[in-house]
């Protein structure tokens, strides 16, 4: 029986890579990747409770999560799509047309 | 070492492996190749945790749908290899170090929880998808209705914004 | 050893059954194209292979030797490691899906081992789930091998197909729905024991009976979620130059070829499964001399087969095919002589049979239909053949909750 405390640690070692991948990475299709890395690093957490709580809630949140990601995924690349053919680039610190 | 901890290792590993190589590949679509196998790995560590359901839910929706759609927009972007200026250099120096202190803090305080949960065999009694749909039917079915609105309003918003001007 | 061996039995047996499965799957997809090429051949009025040993039984060897030694080039400029990765995904994910298929019900008593039928046990709770998941994955190798390849018509025939699998993809899932509520449950064990409720039936106790739209749903996604005729407009020879595989030679492209024609088996396995009864047989059960039909089927044949080699042109049909037919009278014969034998073999040798007649149908499309044009084949797939299962779903959840309110028991 794995103990629960290895899956939470390794659901945050995940999130901590998300997060760097967030802020050192320059392409915009990464960045949105490193975001949905960071939501199954959660995900990872609300099963382990789940299986550790014998309760099914938490897997039902993820069926939620696992939702709203794809419809975030969706909405977030249409508008990487029309980035790309306003600035041609998809390096994100040439979108910097508000910058002073 | 039993065998459940050593196929949590072998996952663990695949899926931290799969991470570090996001960072460190050159072209999205290698990056985009990691991230399927971490979301693979995760899903074997769903099914190690007895979660059978959202096991193959995560290979079909994130796996099979997300991250084709990632991969379409990069072959169709024709995304090449990205560089990386002083700036992003800079920021990555201090971003390592924020991020080891935020994951170690997190790791540290579970690792030295001394209330540590009893985990209890198998999700109990129902087997995982019949009792996930009996909450999802009974007691969330309100939520569930709202995400198909919003998934409504994700393709509407998806199509409209892909969409060729119209001059 | 012996303790060792009894320690990781159950590993043992699984690594076993897994090359076994292995080399039947792979002669079995070779000679399904000398099948195919025969019988797409005698449809076009001509006679297909017949020089390559006799009837032409030995051109899969020889199209098998052509592809290990062909040059196998590598476009310039093309991404090495996807480039490599991609028809081994393909090929991978492909015989995956086999592994979760029953291909009986009871198993065999071996050195005090229960011996399943079938690579992964029978109480997998997600089995049909965890199919749909590797097909789900099988987009990759065919998106993947276009744009690796570095040249336009590879990209334009994989983004095509990929867009077209995962369309169709939509429909598969939503028309199996139906079978699922009437079984109760993912498991492909549990599917056909729901069609079993009533043996005095027979074949009118199938699931394709109340679930005829679903089936039909089913198998033309299918169909487009396997790229064959008529809908292989990406991967024609006259249309993209062969569309996503035209960079790959040799043996990569008889990866892609041997992936397309598992996922062929493993749909008629599907498809025998959840709407013909799988392994039950058509007769009532009260007709126990039906038990006696692979026999039947099996010696005559056997002895055609002799008949038809006897007078055969060449020296080695002469021998090779009267000795095949021997081997089939000797088969047909011992089902009948051992009782126990022929009461196992019944399952699986209903459940082969539909496979093959499933994998005919498929042939039988490829030689007749024309193929659909790219638009066509979306809108038919958006505008039709989805709201088509969603109605099913619809139809079967409220007959099933009429049956439970009003009807008394379900």
């Amino acid at each position: 029986m794995v103990p629960t405390n290895y899956y939470v640690i390794l659901s945050a070692v995940l999130f901590g890579l998300g997060v760097f991948a967030f802020i050192f990475k320059r392409n915009i299709i990464t960045i949105f990747m490193s975001i949905e890395l960071m939501l199954n690093a959660v995900n990872l957490a609300f099963v382990a409770f789940s299986q550790a709580l014998g309760k099914l809630d938490g897997q039902v949140f993820v069926l939620f999560v696992i939702v709203v990601a794809a419809a975030e995924a969706a909405v977030g690349l249409g508008i990487i799509i029309l980035i790309a053919r306003n600035r041609q680039t998809l390096n994100v610190e040439r979108v910097n047309l508000l910058k002073l | 070492m039993t065998a459940p901890l050593v196929v949590f290792f072998v996952l663990a590993a695949l899926a931290v492996i799969g991470a570090v190589s996001l960072i460190l590949q050159k072209h999205p679509i290698h990056s985009a190749l990691s991230l399927i196998v971490v979301m693979i790995a995760l899903a074997g560590l769903y099914l190690l945790l007895g979660a059978e359901f959202v096991a193959a839910v995560q290979i079909i929706v994130y796996g099979g749908a997300i991250m084709v759609l990632f991969v379409f927009v990069i072959m169709l972007l024709n995304a090449g290899i990205e560089e990386h200026t002083s700036i992003s250099k800079m920021a990555g120096v201090p971003g390592l170090l924020l991020v080891v202190a935020l994951a170690g803090f997190v790791a540290a305080t579970i690792a030295r929880s001394t209330e540590s949960i009893q985990a209890t065999s198998q999700t109990g009694e129902m087997a995982s998808t019949l009792g996930i749909s009996n909450m999802i039917f009974k007691d969330f079915v309100y939520p569930f209705e709202l995400t198909s609105f919003l998934i409504l309003v994700a393709v509407l918003g998806a199509t409209v914004l892909a969409q060729r001007e119209k001059s | 050893m012996n303790s060792l061996l009894s320690a990781n039995a159950e590993l043992i047996i699984t690594v076993v059954k897994i090359v076994l499965l292995l080399f039947i799957v792979l002669t079995v997809n070779a000679y399904l194209t000398w099948f195919e090429r025969k019988v797409v051949a005698h449809m076009q009025s001509r006679w297909g292979p017949h020089r390559v040993g006799p009837h032409g039984l030995l051109q899969p060897l020889a199209d098998g030797v052509k592809f290990l030694f062909k040059e196998d080039p590598t476009p310039a400029g093309a991404d090495k490691f996807v480039y490599y990765l991609a028809p081994l995904l393909a090929l991978a994910l492909a015989l995956t899906g086999l592994a979760l298929i029953p291909f009986g019900p009871d198993p065999i008593r071996l050195f005090g081992h229960d011996i399943y039928l079938g690579i992964a046990p029978p109480d997998v709770n997600i089995g049909i789930l965890a199919l749909f998941a590797i097909t789900a994955m099988g987009v990759y190798g065919v998106a993947l091998a276009g744009w690796s390849s570095n040249s336009k018509y590879p990209l334009l025939g994989g983004l095509r197909s990929s867009a077209q699998m995962i369309s169709y993809e939509l429909a598969l899932t939503m028309s199996v729905v139906g079978v699922l509520l009437m079984a109760g449950s993912f498991n492909l064990k549990k599917i056909i024991e729901a069609q079993a409720l009533h043996p005095e039936w027979g074949l009118f106790g199938w699931n394709v009976w109340p679930q005829i739209l679903g089936f039909f749903c089913f198998f033309i996604a299918a169909v487009a979620e396997t790229n064959r005729v008529p809908f292989d407009l990406p991967e024609a020879e006259s249309e993209l130059v062969a569309g996503f595989h035209t960079e790959y030679a040799s043996f990569k492209f008889a990866m892609f070829f041997i992936a397309e024609y598992t996922s062929m088996i493993t749909v008629s396995c599907l498809c025998s499964i959840m709407f013909f009864g799988g392994w039950l047989s058509p007769f009532p059960a009260s007709w126990t001399f039906a038990h006696y039909l692979p026999s039947a089927i099996l010696i005559p044949f056997g002895l055609w087969v002799i008949w038809d080699g006897i007078r055969y042109e060449t020296l080695f049909g002469r021998i090779i095919l009267p000795g095949l037919g021997t081997a089939f009278v000797a088969m047909g014969a011992a089902f009948v002589l051992l009782p126990d034998v022929n009461d196992f073999i019944q399952a699986p040798f209903w459940l082969l049979s539909k496979i093959l007649v499933f994998l005919f149908v498929y042939v039988w499309m490829r030689g007749t239909l024309p193929r659909f044009r790219y638009d066509q084949l979306m809108a038919f797939g958006w505008k039709l053949l989805l709201p088509l299962s969603i109605v099913n779903v619809i139809v079967t959840s409220f007959v099933i909750l009429a049956k439970m309110t009003w009807w008394g028991a379900k």
